[in-house]
């Protein structure tokens, strides 16, 4: 294939992965900039969601984009709904002490996990797509959903930013994230505050996953690399800044789709990584971050 | 003596004599008791299954496929007049756990031989510990690993043809009738380098040559990107994927070439097990071919035996699952849990197997046997059995995919697949 269509591919193939990744990296991120809880669990509530979707497009009937939009609807709603009971009944408990919700996320993960393989078995389990149509280029041909899919992620997100900006909620949750002691002061509930947080960033995987399930197919063990990319990215970008993540995630899908279609998909990883270190060494707080107090 | 004691009115007398004869036993201590229980005691039968892990949809199938073969065999007999049972133990698809489950089948459940293991990757890791336990350990792995001689002597593949017998009887045909410029892709693991390096060297000999091998990672979930790296002047693309991903693996490579120009597509059916062929994007393989094991549809020339096996094992004619369409059957790989299935019994019946003392004998049995006879106990068609190698040699089908259904355009022969020997293992110790 020639240079100029091997790159447009490079191209799309990467910025599916940005926006998939930016929706899945800014979940962790609220999490984590707002509560300071590190969720090693976040790749289990995006395995939850895809694992939703499949169940709601065996129960919904009619045509595929239906079902697709209920599971787009219900889906963040369930794997949310646990989240915010795993905050109230465990996180919550432990004060948030980060060690402490550490290693309780990481029972969370086996949880998930293990009654994913209970209730959902341990195959893979193809989603149908909304709408089946296949753009052709010249070169190659492209699925029309996976662009279906960066637009899609684009208005979530988009949502998200008008939430935290121009809301009262969004105005809350700053507050909670600035200061706790002083929004608890001026009468914000901030266990509320914690625990809506907590599933928004989990409700956020769970629309991601619900986008790319029609593409990669629901599996008990799915959760695993979305986790290590939207630690990457919220790493690179900063833990806590929205918009270091999203350039983060721009930047690393990107990347991927350039580095893995010219080179090889484990090199994408292994320099996302490097990345990743110097960061760590050379700028802690991250691309955008704000130097911890 | 036992007998009589399990009538239903006993005399007076034979119960003083059995009494008598059991304090005997008893007072000669538990070891010749237990050989006295042993001729009707079950002969127990380990199965490391790929039940969960990226296998899994092997295992659902592989569980119910022996399964079935093990009704056939108890109400046939079982082995030696003794009823036979299995110990399923899940090993997660993962060598590390495969290990552990050999030590647990052989040290804990105490069973007589173990079986069954597909993912190359875990019978590597499992391998080395049966040797250590001495444990005869029967593979459905198609990997080359056995005959290349880098096992041990207790590790044997009767049930399955191996991938280099695989690839070197169907080359032929594939550079005589698609092409001889060839693109591989496959699975960057043991199985896969199997694929690599043995197909390479059989297009080769034909005169063709493979141009570009693309490795894939086996956990991958999303493939488009390796796509481009396929050379426009390929003729013949062949591709071998396995795990979770394969239906996305097709679908992409769907999506990728449209309906667009494209290369021949040769694949292994591997890429599509459990995968309903009929699934939504799939409509660009009509008119690709694939290596079968096994035809996954039912053969207008199919034999007496095929229609009992499909029968048995509850698969209907066109490969599912007859409960449920939708549950696709692993077809061109299981029937080698059945078949390995009987080659235990014939070897445990001619070395006259009694304990697991007799567990180095049922090895040198198996090595004696030179080849197995289709019918039910061998539905896929006749083997040759090679006890230096270890390797069973079989028929391979090649298939077309025509008006969604697979339809065997050519069936290899027997000498088509064999190689020389590349191990002894007969004279290596036990």
């Amino acid at each position: 294939m020639d240079f100029g269509p091997f790159l447009l591919l490079a191209l799309m193939e990467g910025l599916v992965t940005a926006a998939v990744l930016a929706l899945t990296a800014s979940g962790l991120s609220l999490a984590f900039g707002i509560m300071r809880v590190v969720n090693v669990a976040h790749g289990a509530f995006f395995m939850l969601g895809a694992v939703l979707a499949w169940f709601v497009s065996q129960w919904v009937p009619g045509p595929a984009a239906l079902s697709f939009a209920a599971a787009l609807v219900i889906c963040p709603l369930i794997v949310g709904g646990i989240a915010a009971l795993a905050d109230t009944v465990v996180l919550k408990r432990l004060n948030y002490e980060p060690e402490a919700t550490i290693v309780a996320t990481i029972g969370l993960l086996y949880i998930l996990e293990q009654a994913a393989l209970s209730f959902f078995g341990p195959d893979a389990r193809p989603v149908p797509a909304p709408l089946n149509f296949r753009i052709q280029l010249p070169w190659f041909g492209y699925s029309g959903y996976k662009l279906m899919v960066v637009v899609g992620a684009a208005l979530v997100l988009l949502a998200v930013w008008l939430i935290l900006r121009h809301t009262k909620a969004g105005l809350v949750m700053r507050a909670t994230q600035i200061d706790r002691d002083t929004a608890r002061a001026f009468g914000i509930n901030v266990d509320r505050v914690y625990a809506g947080v907590f599933a928004m960033g989990a409700g956020l995987a769970a629309i991601a996953a619900v986008l790319i399930v029609p593409i990669q197919q629901a599996h008990y063990l799915m959760g695993g690399d979305p986790l290590l990319l939207s630690f990457i990215v919220v790493i690179i970008g900063g833990l806590g800044s929205l918009r270091g993540t999203l350039v983060a995630a721009l930047l690393i899908g990107l990347s991927d789709g350039v580095i893995s279609t010219f080179f090889a998909p484990t090199l994408a990883k292994i320099i996302a990584t490097l990345v990743v270190a110097l960061v760590l060494v050379f700028r802690p707080q991250g691309l955008f971050g704000t130097r911890a107090a | 003596m036992t007998n009589k004691l399990i009538t239903p009115n006993p005399s007076r007398r034979a119960v003083l004599g059995g009494m008598a004869a059991g304090g005997a036993l008893l007072a000669t201590g538990l070891a010749p008791r237990f050989a006295q229980a042993q001729s009707s005691a079950p002969i127990k039968l380990g199965f490391q299954l790929h039940r969960t892990g990226i296998g899994a949809s092997y295992g659902r199938w592989y569980e119910r496929t022996a399964t079935a073969a093990l009704n056939v065999l108890n109400e046939a007999g079982g082995i030696n007049g003794r009823p036979v049972e299995i110990v399923f133990e899940d090993d997660g698809t993962d060598p590390k756990r495969g290990a552990e489950v050999v030590e647990k089948l052989t040290s804990q459940a105490g069973c007589d031989l173990i079986f069954g293991t597909l993912f190359s990757h875990v019978v590597m890791g499992s391998a080395p510990r049966a040797g250590e336990l001495k444990v005869p350990y029967l593979v459905c792995s198609e990997g080359h690993h056995v005959a290349s001689g880098v096992l041990n002597r207790w590790t044997l593949q009767p049930g399955i043809t191996d991938v280099k017998s695989q690839v070197q009887s169907m080359a032929p045909w594939v550079t005589t009738n698609l092409g001889k410029k060839v693109t591989m892709v496959f699975p960057d693991y043991a199985f896969g380098h199997d694929h690599r390096d043995f197909f390479t060297a059989a297009v080769a000999a034909q005169g063709g040559e493979v141009i570009k091998h693309i490795a894939i990672p086996p956990t991958e979930t999303s493939f488009t990107r390796y796509f481009p790296q396929i050379p426009s002047d390929t003729e013949v693309l062949y591709h071998v994927m396995v795990g979770p991903a394969v239906l996305t693996f097709v679908k992409e490579l769907g999506e990728f070439y449209g309906t667009g120009a494209r290369p021949e597509i040769f694949g292994f059916i591997d890429s599509l097990e459990a995968v309903n062929i009929a699934s939504p994007g799939l409509e660009f393989l009509e008119g690709t071919h694939f290596w079968e094991g096994h035809p996954r549809y039912k053969q207008a020339d199919a034999s007496e035996a095929e229609g009992f096996y499909r029968a048995a094992i509850g698969v209907d004619d066109t490969g599912a699952s007859v409960s449920d369409p939708a549950d696709v059957a692993t077809y061109a790989h299981m029937f080698s849990a059945w078949e390995t299935l009987f080659t235990v019994k014939v070897a445990m019946e001619a070395a006259g197997y009694q304990s697991t003392a007799d567990r180095q004998k049922v090895v040198e049995a198996m090595e004696a046997m030179t080849d197995f006879a289709e019918g039910n106990d061998h539905p896929q068609g006749p083997k040759v059995f090679n006890g230096k190698t270890h390797q069973a040699f079989g028929l391979q089908s090649i298939s077309k995919v025509e008006g969604g259904k697979l339809m065997r355009v050519h069936q290899t022969a027997m000498e088509d697949g064999f190689y020389p020997d590349e191990v002894d293992y007969t004279s290596m110790s036990f």
